[in-house]
């Protein structure tokens, strides 16, 4: 056994002498084989997160919202609906929703008004997100001046920012009271925005919307498997634009390391000819081209996941927010949570690793094979 | 030292950080809903749909209640007006 391990540790001596002596090409390679595992990694795991916690936190969103449409598109709903969905079994609770959209010249954004069906804000008062506060420079105390639906200026105050914490949901929120929004509005009483029901058996909700359609044929029920769906092709969407977006220089970079390790140099050939005429046999020429492929592609694979871990996980994804951002002026400070798909990071590592260790090999025994005489002409 | 001495110590102190990346990750994933758990609770409350992350246009903040053509709600041909559906960055001169 310790005989194996210093043969092994010979021909390691052996091969990181050898490609020191092809320093910048080397280099070089390693540079780039670090940067596409870094790429490929950080979009795999900032997909994965994201997908991650929009479903945990989704999964609290109603299990039915229900829509009116007029002339196919969303109008308010009368509260009245809400007494015609009594007969309806399973529905555990159901409301109107108040919310709404401002959009605000000052700072060129939207915001999300919102009442909230619990403990709302005493009247003139509203909760502003974290990052509306930060952005307009808000805190508890200062007055928030909108211009309401009849011109008019609309001047509330700041009652509490919401936690930082919630802030992927409730970047551009305002929480307040229902007669301010309505009177800001011009919403009539007993309208609302949306209905939002609350099924306590999953199995039933299906049926409760089928329910719904023929209850209230100008409605739209919207299910919480579909919002989840929803979010699910938003991410894969966006992972997969990356993705399309480094297929070329994955490519590129395939093109590269296959042309570096299948296509032996003239120098390489002699070093295998010398090592076979000085005595060395095929299998540990075959070992050494082994480890060469194994030290670039693991050190790369190490780097590079390592990187995009920190990159992800403690930098906010720097390098994909303005992808995410888009022209968005409100957009919530998240520092995604740390997670992993055992799968994900095998798959990356089996499709990073294997197959430049593999393509270094081939070409090199068929060189060993050859006469040595042969191979150094 | 050997070089390859270097390189094992090199090896071996980036698969510990490997290693310590998959404990801190897989930890994570069981922290997850803890972590999580206020926002559910402010979700469950408000009775919240969407994510805040594409607050640009209003067609985008809430994707999963827009209706199927939310994109053409302004007019026909408004096919995209907003990058948040592409990769496009904003032109220069609307920054200034």
């Amino acid at each position: 056994m310790k005989r194996i391990l210093r043969t092994q540790q010979y021909l390691i001596d052996y091969t990181l002498s050898s490609l020191g002596r092809r320093r910048g090409k080397n280099f070089g390679l390693l540079l780039v084989y670090t940067l596409i595992v870094f790429f490929l990694a950080s979009v795999m795991l900032f997909a994965q997160s994201l997908k991650r916690e929009a479903e945990i936190i989704l999964r609290n969103a109603p299990e039915i919202v229900l829509q009116r449409l007029i002339a196919g598109r969303h109008g308010l709903i009368p509260g009245t609906y809400l007494q015609k969905l009594d007969p309806l079994p399973g529905v555990a609770e159901k409301r109107g929703r108040l919310w709404g959209y401002y959009y605000d010249p000052a700072i060129k954004a939207n915001y999300t008004l919102m009442v909230p069906g619990a403990d709302p804000p005493a009247c003139g008062k509203i909760r502003v997100g974290a990052t509306l506060a930060r952005v307009r420079g808000l805190q508890p105390g200062f007055f928030l001046n909108l211009r309401s639906a009849d011109g008019g200026i609309f001047s509330l105050q700041v009652a509490e920012v919401l936690a930082a914490q919630s802030e992927l949901v409730s970047a551009d929120l305002i929480l307040l009271c229902e007669a301010d929004f309505r009177s800001f509005f011009h919403i009539p009483d007993g309208m609302y925005t949306d209905l939002i029901l609350r099924v306590r058996n999953p199995s039933e909700i299906v049926n409760v919307a089928r329910k719904l359609t023929v209850l209230l044929p100008d409605t739209r029920p919207i299910l919480r498997d579909e919002i989840l769906r929803t979010y699910d092709a938003i991410f894969n969407w966006r992972q997969g634009m990356v993705l399309v977006l480094m297929t070329g220089s994955v490519l590129a970079f395939v093109i590269f390391a296959w042309d570096k390790a299948s296509g032996l140099s003239a120098a390489e050939r002699r070093e295998i000819g010398i090592l076979k005429a000085v005595g060395w046999e095929t299998a540990d020429i075959l070992r050494m081209k082994f480890w060469e492929g194994a030290i670039v592609s693991l050190t790369s694979f190490f780097l590079g996941y390592l990187l995009a871990y920190v990159h992800i996980f403690y930098t906010s994804a720097m390098l994909f927010a303005p992808v995410l951002k888009g022209w968005a002026v409100l957009y919530p400070h998240f520092r995604p949570i740390p997670q992993v798909d055992g799968f994900q990071v095998a798959t990356l590592f089996f499709f990073t690793v294997f197959p430049y260790t593999v393509a270094t090999i081939i070409p090199s025994w068929r060189a060993a094979i050859t006469d040595p005489d042969m191979v150094m002409r | 030292m050997r070089a390859s001495s270097l390189f094992f110590t090199l090896i071996l102190a980036l698969t510990g950080l490997f290693l310590v990346s998959l404990y801190h990750g897989f930890s994570g994933n069981y922290q997850l809903e803890g972590k999580l758990a206020a926002t559910c609770t402010f979700t469950r409350e408000l009775g919240i749909t969407d994510l805040a992350l594409f607050t640009e246009a209003r067609y985008t903040r809430h994707p999963s209640q827009a209706d199927l053509h939310a994109a053409f709600q302004d007019h026909p041909l408004a096919l995209e007006h907003f990058p948040t559906g592409s990769l496009v960055p904003v032109p220069n001169r609307l920054r200034q």
